[in-house]
C-alpha cells in the first residue's frame, strides 16, 4: 500500500509541474520561443500576489483577479515590445534576451524584497486531507491543484480546437509566413499567446507559493521542472504536458520514498534517461 | 482607375537583386498572366505585391494607394489575396478550418463557406479531413477557396498547375471562370504557358528579374515569346 | 610562382602583437611591483577571460549554446579537492588531472545533451549541472552539503610561505589563461576552425561538403569541458574551499561569462577580452549597490543582442575592418614584380 500511496502523491505532484509547464509549452509551440525567464515569471507572479495581498487584504486565491490581468498585460507587453524582435534573428537572440530578462527579474526581486523567503497563506486547506478507500490519505490541496491542472489543459484544448483564436494559433504554429499572407497579424498574435501563457503562469505561481516557500532565486528550478515536464511529455502535445508532469512527479515521489533528499535528483535522472531513450518524449506531436 | 500598378518595382533578398524596375498593371476585373522560366522572379513579384517582401511604398499602388511598405496581413485587408506556390495549406487544420482561416481579414463580400462549397463540391465532402490527406488537385482547390474567403478584389495565383495532372488543371482553370465572373481581377503566374495564356487577356514575360515582353494574348507571337522566355 | 598568396596576418594584428609583448611582461612581473590585491584582481580577470574564451568557442563558433558549463567548473574543483584531500595526491599532479577528468566525464554527458537542439540543448546542459550539484550535496566523501576544504598541508606543497604561494598561484593562473587562449586560437586557426565557421554559417551546407559536423562539435565540447575543468580546479585552489552551491553556481560561472561574451562580441576572439573588461569595470563601479550591476549588465546584454548582435568588438571590427587575432585566410594578389621575376 505504501507504493500506491507514493504513486498517488507523485501523480498529484505532477499537477503543479504540468501547470508550470503550460506557459513554456505554449510559447514554444506557437512562437518557437524557449523562455528562459519562465521560472522567474512564475516566481514574479507569487511576489505580485504577495504585494496585492499585503495592500488589499485579499487572500491568494482571490488575488488571482488582479494578478492574472497584470501578468497577462506583462506577457503581452514583453512579447510585443521586446521578444517579437528576437524571433527572426536565429537561435541566440531569443535565448540570450530571455536569459537577460531572467537575470534582471531575479536581481530586481532581490533588490526589492531581499533574500528572505515568503509563503502565501490560505489557512486550513493547506493541510487538510481526505481519506481514500484502502486507508490512503491524500491532501485536499494537492488534489485541488491537480484538478486545476486538468481544467487548465482541457481549457487549452478547447481554445486551440474550438475557437477562432485557437485556429489562428495552430495556423501560425504550422506556417507563420502563410498565416501572415492570409491576413493574420503575427506580431499581435504572438503577444496574445505570451499573455495567455502568463495567465497560466500566474495561476501556477500562486498555487505553488501557497504550498512552498519562495524567494527571488526560486525561478531557475521552476524553469527546469517545467522544461523536464515538457520534454518528457513530448513537444507540441497539450495533454502530453500533463502526462509529462505526472511522470516527473511520480519519479520524484519514488525518489523521495527512498530518501527525502533524493526527490529532485530522481526527477532529473528520470528526465535524462527518457531523453536518452526517447528523445522526442513520450507523446511527441510537432514537426519542427 | 487601374486596380494594381507597379512602378519601377525592384526587390532584393539581402544583397541579391531579384527584380529590376518592373512595371505591371492590372485593371479591375482583368485576368493577367505572368510567365517565365524558373528563377525569373515571378514568385518574388507576387510576394512583393502581397506584402511578404518589403519594397518602397510608391512602387506598388493599389487603387492609387501606395502599399509597397505595408505588411502582408494589412494588404489582405485592402483586398489582395494570395494562393501560394505549393498550396501551403495548414497541416494541423482540417479543410474547413483552412477555409475559415481565410476570413481573418474580415472583409465583406460574396464569398462564404457555402459558396466555396458550391464551387468545389468535393471539398464539402472532405471538409472535416486534415488538409494533408487531400490529393494535389483537391489541395489546390482548398487553397483557392481559402484565398476567396477573404473576398479579394485581386487574386494572386502562384503556379496553380504545379504538380497536377492535366485533367485536374483543366478543372481548376474552369473554376477560374466562376471567380472572375464576379469582377475579381486575377494574376496568374505559371511556367506552363498554354493554360495561363488561354485564361488571360494580357500577359507579361519575366526573364531573370526583368520584364522581357508584354502584350495582349490575342497578339501572341510564339517566336517573340520564346525569345523573351529564354532570354535569347 | 603563384598569382595569389594566402595571408594570415593583418596590419592591425602585427601592431597588436608588438604592443602585447610589453603588456604581457608587465603582467608576468606583477608580483614584484604590485600587491596581493592586484594579483588577486588580475588572476580573477585571467580566469574569467579563460572561461569567456571557452564559452565563446562553444557557443559562438560551434553553435553549442550551453548554460551548464558550471558543471565542469565544479567538477574540476571537486576533482582537485578529492584527489589532494582524500587520496593525498600531490597538488600539481592533481591539478593536471582535473582537465582530462572533466573532459572524460563530458563524453557520456554529451550523449544525453546532444539529443537536444538549440534552446533545449541549453536547458539540458543546465539540468546536467544541477544533477552534478545535487549529487555532490548528497555524497558523503565529497563533504555533502558543506563541501570540502583544502588543508594547510596541501597548501604547503605549493610553498610554505604565503607570499610565495600567492605568487606561484598567480603565475599559474596567468599561464593557464594564456594556455587556454592559445588552445582556442590555434583551434580556430586550424582546419577545425574553418570547419566550425562553415558549420556556423550553414550546418546543412557544410555537412553536404563533407564536414563531419557531429564529430567537430563533439570534439569542441570535450575540449571545452576539459579546459573549463582545469580552470575550475585552479579557481577553487585559490578559494580554498568548495561547496555544491559555490562550485556549480550558475550565477558565478555562467551568467557573468555569457554577459561578457555577448557584450564583448560573440563569435570573435577579441570580444571576450572587451566583455571581461566591461564586467570588471561595472562591478567595481557599482560595488556598493548590491546586485544592481547584474541588472545593468542584463540590460546592456539585451540591448546589445537587439541592436548590435555582434557586440562591441563586432561593431568596431565591422566599421574599421580590424582583426587583432587573425583566424581567417585572405587572398592577396602577388605584386607585379614577383610575377615577372624582377623582384629582389
Amino acid at each position: 500500500m505504501e507504493w500506491v500511496n507514493t504513486i498517488i502523491q507523485g501523480i498529484l505532484l505532477g499537477g503543479i509541474y504540468a501547470l508550470f509547464a503550460i506557459g513554456l509549452s505554449l510559447s514554444f509551440g506557437i512562437m518557437r520561443l524557449v523562455n528562459i525567464a519562465h521560472g522567474d515569471l512564475i516566481v514574479l507572479s507569487a511576489y505580485v500576489a504577495l504585494v496585492v495581498g499585503q495592500n488589499t487584504g485579499l487572500d491568494p486565491i482571490s488575488s488571482l483577479v488582479i494578478v492574472v490581468p497584470v501578468m497577462f498585460a506583462l506577457g503581452y507587453a514583453l512579447q510585443r515590445g521586446l521578444l517579437n524582435s528576437t524571433l527572426s534573428g536565429g537561435l541566440l537572440p531569443p535565448l540570450l534576451v530571455t536569459f537577460g530578462i531572467s537575470v534582471i527579474i531575479q536581481n530586481g526581486l532581490l533588490q526589492g524584497f531581499g533574500a528572505y523567503t515568503h509563503r502565501l497563506q490560505v489557512g486550513a486547506i493547506e493541510t487538510a486531507s481526505v481519506q481514500l478507500p484502502g486507508g490512503i490519505a491524500v491532501g485536499v490541496y494537492p488534489l485541488l491543484v491537480f484538478a486545476v491542472a486538468v481544467c487548465a489543459i482541457a481549457s487549452l484544448q478547447l481554445l486551440f480546437y474550438s475557437t477562432r483564436l485557437g485556429r489562428a494559433f495552430r495556423a501560425v504554429s504550422d506556417d507563420a509566413d502563410t498565416a501572415e499572407l492570409m491576413g493574420i497579424d503575427n506580431r499581435k498574435l504572438y503577444a496574445v499567446a505570451l499573455g495567455i501563457a502568463m495567465i497560466f503562469t500566474a495561476i501556477a505561481g500562486i498555487l505553488f507559493a501557497i504550498r512552498a516557500n519562495f524567494d527571488p532565486a526560486a525561478g531557475p528550478i521552476r524553469l527546469i521542472l517545467a522544461f523536464e515536464a515538457v520534454i518528457i511529455g513530448g513537444l507540441g502535445s497539450i495533454w502530453g504536458t500533463l502526462l509529462g508532469g505526472v511522470v516527473l512527479g511520480v519519479s520524484q515521489a519514488v525518489g523521495a520514498a527512498l530518501s527525502p533528499t533524493w526527490q529532485i535528483l530522481a526527477g532529473h535522472i528520470a528526465f535524462l534517461i527518457i531523453l536518452i531513450l526517447r528523445p522526442n518524449g513520450l507523446f511527441p506531436r510537432t514537426r519542427d | 482607375m487601374t486596380l494594381l500598378r507597379t512602378q519601377n518595382l525592384s526587390a532584393y533578398y539581402g544583397d541579391f537583386q531579384a527584380l529590376f524596375d518592373i512595371n505591371v498593371t492590372v485593371e479591375e476585373g482583368e485576368t493577367v498572366a505572368i510567365i517565365g522560366a524558373n528563377g525569373a522572379g515571378k514568385t518574388t513579384f507576387l510576394r512583393a505585391v502581397a506584402g511578404a517582401l518589403a519594397t518602397d511604398p510608391d512602387t506598388v499602388l493599389f487603387d492609387g494607394q501606395p502599399i509597397g511598405d505595408k505588411t502582408a496581413h494589412e494588404i489582405v485587408r485592402f483586398g489582395i489575396a494570395m494562393v501560394p506556390e505549393g498550396r501551403r495549406l495548414f497541416p494541423s487544420l482540417s479543410v474547413e478550418e483552412n477555409l475559415l482561416l481565410g476570413t481573418h481579414s474580415e472583409r465583406a463580400g460574396p464569398w462564404s463557406l457555402k459558396r466555396v462549397y458550391e464551387l468545389f463540391p468535393r471539398l464539402q465532402e472532405l471538409r472535416r479531413l486534415p488538409a494533408p490527406s487531400l490529393s494535389g488537385g483537391q489541395q489546390q482547390m482548398a487553397a483557392l477557396g481559402r484565398a476567396l474567403m477573404s473576398n479579394p478584389r485581386l487574386l494572386l495565383c502562384d503556379e496553380l498547375s504545379l504538380g497536377l495532372a492535366p485533367v485536374v488543371i483543366r478543372d481548376i482553370y474552369e473554376c477560374l471562370g466562376a471567380i472572375t465572373a464576379d469582377g475579381t481581377a486575377v494574376v496568374l503566374v505559371e511556367q506552363d504557358i498554354t493554360r495561363a495564356l488561354d485564361a488571360s487577356a494580357r500577359f507579361y514575360c519575366f526573364q531573370e528579374g526583368r520584364l522581357a515582353l508584354s502584350a495582349p494574348t490575342k497578339d501572341f507571337d510564339r517566336a517573340a515569346l520564346t525569345a523573351a522566355y529564354f532570354g535569347l | 610562382m603563384e598569382l595569389v598568396r594566402v595571408e594570415r596576418g593583418t596590419r592591425a594584428s602585427r601592431i597588436f602583437a608588438i604592443l602585447a609583448v610589453p603588456a604581457l611582461a608587465a603582467l608576468v612581473t606583477l608580483p614584484w611591483w604590485g600587491g596581493a590585491g592586484d594579483m588577486r584582481l588580475i588572476a580573477e580577470m585571467a580566469y574569467f577571460l579563460a572561461l569567456a574564451q571557452l564559452w565563446n568557442l562553444l557557443a559562438g563558433y560551434a553553435g553549442l549554446v550551453s548554460v551548464g558549463q558550471q558543471a565542469y567548473v565544479g567538477l574540476g574543483a571537486y576533482a582537485l579537492f578529492y584527489l589532494t584531500g582524500v587520496l593525498n595526491m600531490n597538488v600539481y599532479l592533481a591539478l593536471m588531472i582535473t582537465g582530462p577528468f572533466a573532459g572524460l566525464i563530458s563524453i557520456p554527458v554529451s550523449f544525453a545533451v546532444f539529443r537536444l537542439r538549440g534552446a533545449y540543448f541549453a536547458v539540458g546542459t543546465w539540468v546536467v549541472a544541477e544533477v552534478f550539484a545535487l549529487s555532490a550535496s548528497l555524497i558523503g566523501v565529497l563533504g555533502a552539503g558543506s563541501g570540502l576544504s583544502l588543508t594547510p598541508a596541501i597548501l604547503r606543497q605549493i610553498s610554505p610561505d604565503r607570499a610565495t604561494r600567492d605568487t606561484i598561484l598567480y603565475l599559474i593562473t596567468l599561464a593557464v589563461s594564456v594556455l587556454v587562449f592559445a588552445i582556442v586560437y590555434l583551434l580556430l586557426r586550424s582546419r577545425h576552425g574553418l570547419a566550425l565557421t562553415a558549420i556556423r554559417d550553414s550546418e546543412p551546407a557544410s555537412a553536404s561538403l563533407g564536414v563531419n559536423t557531429f564529430r567537430t562539435k563533439f570534439i569542441i565540447y570535450i575540449v571545452t569541458a576539459a579546459c573549463t575543468g582545469l580552470v575550475g580546479g585552479l579557481i577553487f585552489l585559490q578559494k580554498l574551499r568548495v561547496s555544491p552551491e559555490a562550485g556549480f553556481s550558475i550565477n558565478d560561472w555562467t551568467v557573468v561569462v555569457i554577459f561578457m561574451v555577448v557584450i564583448g562580441g560573440i563569435g570573435t576572439l577579441e570580444g571576450p577580452f572587451i566583455g571581461m573588461l566591461v564586467f570588471i569595470i561595472l562591478r567595481e563601479l557599482l560595488a556598493d549597490y548590491g546586485s544592481y550591476y547584474l541588472i545593468l549588465m542584463g540590460i546592456i546584454a539585451i540591448a546589445v543582442m537587439l541592436k548590435a548582435p555582434s557586440g562591441i568588438w563586432g561593431w568596431v571590427a565591422l566599421r574599421y575592418d580590424l582583426q587583432l587575432f587573425p583566424v581567417g585566410r585572405r587572398l592577396a594578389l602577388a605584386r607585379l614584380e614577383e610575377i615577372s621575376g624582377t623582384a629582389k
